[in-house]
């Protein structure tokens, strides 16, 4: 296998848990919720994803429950930010942590076990093309979370359920005013955006790397939020900027592999670096920002 | 027949404020009603009401002689009742029809059709595909009436419609509304404009401090004898300044052009203007045609990195200067929003005085003389009549007009070379604003250059010398307010002279 054929491979596979959890989180963002608890959901839906999977032999329940698992978490999350209108940098952070702690708490007896990954599914003539051929032999959650980011980007800008979620993340009085339920709508958003969040996790856990280890998700979380912002709430934009990242974090392993003089500690931390300094790049063009942002982000809303 | 809408004894009490008490109205169907009251007298309140937003604690609601609760926007609707809010309730991102699409059912092409066919029967057109946050005030206004009209409303409710609109679109507007009246539609004209409201409506309602105060017909008495009405006392005389000799050019912009980098913000060309001392120079203009951006560039909140002598504070050139800078060569500033800018709303009246004052002996060897803060606090609430209860009071907590009165008089109390106001008295009540106004010409008068930016047409005419106007970032050539007709200013304002 070259190692053009590797990266092309592995990119999609190391970019579906920071797309599906970013995508997640623009429903959220979109609506005017910011969740900063998207780390923790992550741990939380790997362990219990892995946990589940690993007692049932089942990806597909270890799935359900880990959306399960995340929904339950961002709901936490919306009492406080929703309900009790807290801060919600301050609630998202301390949810974060929770999320965080359950994890460890969940995934402590299954330390380094590890589980069989489901198989890859290659899509007939597109992966037997030359060159390209290897991003078509992937599993199946990979095309699903592709297909999700279209369907979203269909959704936000398309559809009539997108013209409410804008709509009450940038003028939430205004959207009360003609008749829509705030409050409500953002409630499904960011439960909408637990369930996402718990099943990046538990692709993480149970498909990308099978294996169980504390703190797997590593930064993952944040690195999502960051997409969102950074890819100016788009869709297309912010898998652009999953997949950079994917194909830098593989391109460091090759380079730690054929032995490059830098500390891996350098290599491994190359892809975030990277891919932030891209993103800001992208998002540094003030038209495209004051255009896309969300304007009552982050701000509480009564009634 | 009963009426189309009925209310009796409705109440409603926000905390400490009884915003309506016991108002009885009633409007039929095909007439145009007034709701006439001062900013604060429980206009709005009222209309939320009906509208739904908010609950009465006391009293009923009849529609067509049916008791109703309406808990929602939603439920008002499903009634047949249709607003227009004084702040628009569209969303800046989305465009036309897809504003539409929220609320009135049908595809997208068919809501497009429908745009153009009711914009054509009621002089109301609109490209349903532009995005909202690219229209004027004008146009905005137009697409939130064809919004409600989409959904074929018997009452149609419209807050202040007037106030963000040039003379030109304001005759525009009424034979819209009179063609709908003529429809058998009710319509609810809110209003603090006494002319307005004589020249349109068939019925007022006369609001004071959440009370009604007066039904009547509003042809018959004369402006005076409403605004009497209005404001319970003799309308405060104007205050029209006299000629007298200028001084030196005090505040002068020579083909000053600004590109804005904000899609939402205007870009300026080429404006010049000149104030010289004892005069006071008035900007007109529909807000967003530029002023932020004109008081930004003057006051030095948006400093140029080149072409310093664009703009000239007292002969010296200042335009890359910074606020600060150039307000130690003499130029002070009220800006158009008093709570965020002209004010810190958390921080007392004494430590807000303390933010442009301080050079007044209020700071000595980088520590705050208290003392000398209370005092200079202290001064300017008696001076210009603040109503609070001291220097120690948070600014937020003030009325709209008190902290007016208090910003204005922090600013005079520097004996300011140029004093620059944007929107004087923007929600300021009628009693204050003359006040305002009072003292603004007193300080002209005092040798003082000020520019006054305004959307207030009367208010301009008023008191100042000259006016110039602000349009789509183009600034008219000065008129002498004695040579000029509010038709010549309300052509400048909506770009129609050349």
């Amino acid at each position: 296998m070259t190692i053009l054929a590797f990266i092309l491979a592995g990119t999609l596979a190391a970019a579906t848990p920071l797309l599906l959890a970013a995508l997640g989180e623009l429903i959220t963002e979109r609506a005017g919720v910011l969740n900063l608890g998207l780390e923790g959901m992550m741990a939380l839906g790997a362990a219990v994803g892995f946990v589940v999977t690993y007692t049932t032999h089942s990806h597909l329940l270890g799935f359900g429950v880990a959306a399960l698992a995340g929904i339950a978490l961002s709901l936490v999350f919306a009492t406080l930010a929703l309900g009790f209108m807290a801060n919600q940098v301050a609630a998202g952070l301390a949810i974060g942590v929770l999320g965080q702690g359950l994890s460890s708490l969940i995934g402590k007896p299954l330390e380094s076990q590890t589980l069989d990954a489901p198989g890859k599914w290659a899509v007939p003539v597109l992966a037997d093309l030359p060159v390209i051929g290897p991003l078509f032999d992937q599993d199946v959650v990979v095309y699903l979370t592709f297909g999700l980011a279209v369907a979203i980007w269909a959704v936000l800008n398309h559809s009539k359920l997108g013209l409410i979620i804008r709509a009450v993340g940038e003028n939430p009085h205004a959207a009360r005013a003609i008749g829509f339920r705030v409050l409500r709508i953002r409630l499904v958003a960011v439960a909408f955006g637990g369930a996402l969040a718990g099943m990046a996790g538990a692709y993480a856990s149970t498909i990308y790397t099978p294996l169980w280890a504390d703190g797997m998700i590593a930064g993952r979380g944040w690195i999502a939020v960051a997409l969102v912002v950074f890819g100016t709430w788009a869709a297309g934009r912010i898998a652009f900027g999953a997949l950079l990242f994917g194909a830098l974090s593989l391109g460091g392993l090759i380079a730690q592999a054929a032995g490059v003089a830098l500390p891996s500690q350098l290599l491994a931390s190359l892809p975030y670096a990277v891919t932030i300094v891209m993103l800001a790049v992208i998002s540094s063009n003030r038209r495209r920002m004051r255009l896309n942002t969300v304007a009552s982000l982050g701000q509480p809303f009564a009634g | 027949m009963a009426p189309l809408l009925q209310l009796s004894g409705v109440s409603k009490r926000y905390g400490g404020v009884q915003a309506n008490a016991g108002i009885d109205l009633s409007v039929d169907a095909g007439s145009i009603h007034a709701i006439l009251g001062e900013n604060g007298a429980g206009k709005s309140t009222l209309m939320k009401l009906i509208y739904g937003v908010e609950r009465p604690d006391e009293g009923q609601v009849l529609w067509q002689g049916q008791a109703v609760t309406l808990s929602s926007p939603s439920d008002a609707r499903r009634l047949g009742i249709g607003m227009v809010f004084q702040h628009f309730s569209l969303f800046e991102t989305l465009s036309v029809v897809q504003n539409m699409a929220l609320i009135v059912p049908g595809s997208k092409g068919e809501l497009a059709t429908r745009i153009r066919d009711l914009g054509a029967a009621f002089g109301l057109s609109v490209d349903p595909q532009a995005m909202v946050h690219a229209l004027s005030v004008g146009e905005r206004q137009r697409v939130e009436i064809i919004r409600c009209l989409l959904l074929n409303p018997a009452l149609l409710i419209l807050d202040e419609p007037t106030s963000v609109l040039p003379p030109q679109s304001v005759a525009l507007l009424f034979d819209t509304l009179r063609a709908l009246r003529a429809k058998g539609m009710a319509i609810l004209f809110i209003s603090h404009k006494l002319e307005e409201i004589r020249e349109l409506c068939d019925t007022a309602t006369i609001l004071r401090q959440g009370r009604v105060t007066a039904r009547l017909d509003p042809r018959q008495g004369t402006a005076h004898d409403l605004a009497t009405l209005m404001i319970g006392r003799p309308m405060p005389p104007p205050v029209h300044p006299t000629p007298h000799g200028l001084g030196e050019e005090r505040l002068a912009l020579s083909n000053l052009s600004f590109a804005n980098d904000d899609p939402f913000g205007v870009s300026l060309t080429d404006v010049s203007l000149s104030v010289r001392g004892g005069e006071i120079l008035g900007i007109a203009g529909i807000s967003g045609n530029g002023q932020q951006e004109l008081a930004a560039l003057i006051s030095g909140e948006i400093a140029m990195k080149s072409g310093a002598g664009a703009v000239q504070v007292m002969g010296q050139p200042v335009g890359d200067l910074g606020a600060a800078a150039r307000r130690l060569r003499g130029l002070a500033f009220v800006p158009e929003d008093r709570l965020g800018r002209g004010a810190v709303p958390d921080m007392s009246l004494a430590d807000n005085a303390l933010l442009t004052a301080h050079g007044r002996g209020l700071v000595q060897n980088g520590f705050i003389n208290r003392k000398a803060e209370r005092a200079f606090t202290a001064d300017c609430i008696a001076r210009f009549d603040v109503r609070t209860s001291g220097p120690q009071a948070e600014a937020g907590s003030l009325s709209g007009g008190n902290l007016q009165k208090f910003i204005m008089g922090r600013e005079m109390m520097l004996d300011p070379n140029v004093l620059l106001v944007a929107q004087p008295t923007w929600g300021v009540d009628i009693g204050a604003a003359a006040d305002i106004r009072q003292r603004l010409v007193a300080m002209r008068n005092a040798g003082a250059a000020i520019v006054v930016i305004s959307e207030e047409i009367d208010e301009l005419f008023e008191i100042c010398d000259r006016l110039q106007v602000l349009h789509k970032g183009h600034l008219s050539p000065s008129v002498d307010v004695a040579a000029t007709s509010v038709e010549q200013i309300g052509t400048y304002m909506i770009g129609a002279a050349a």
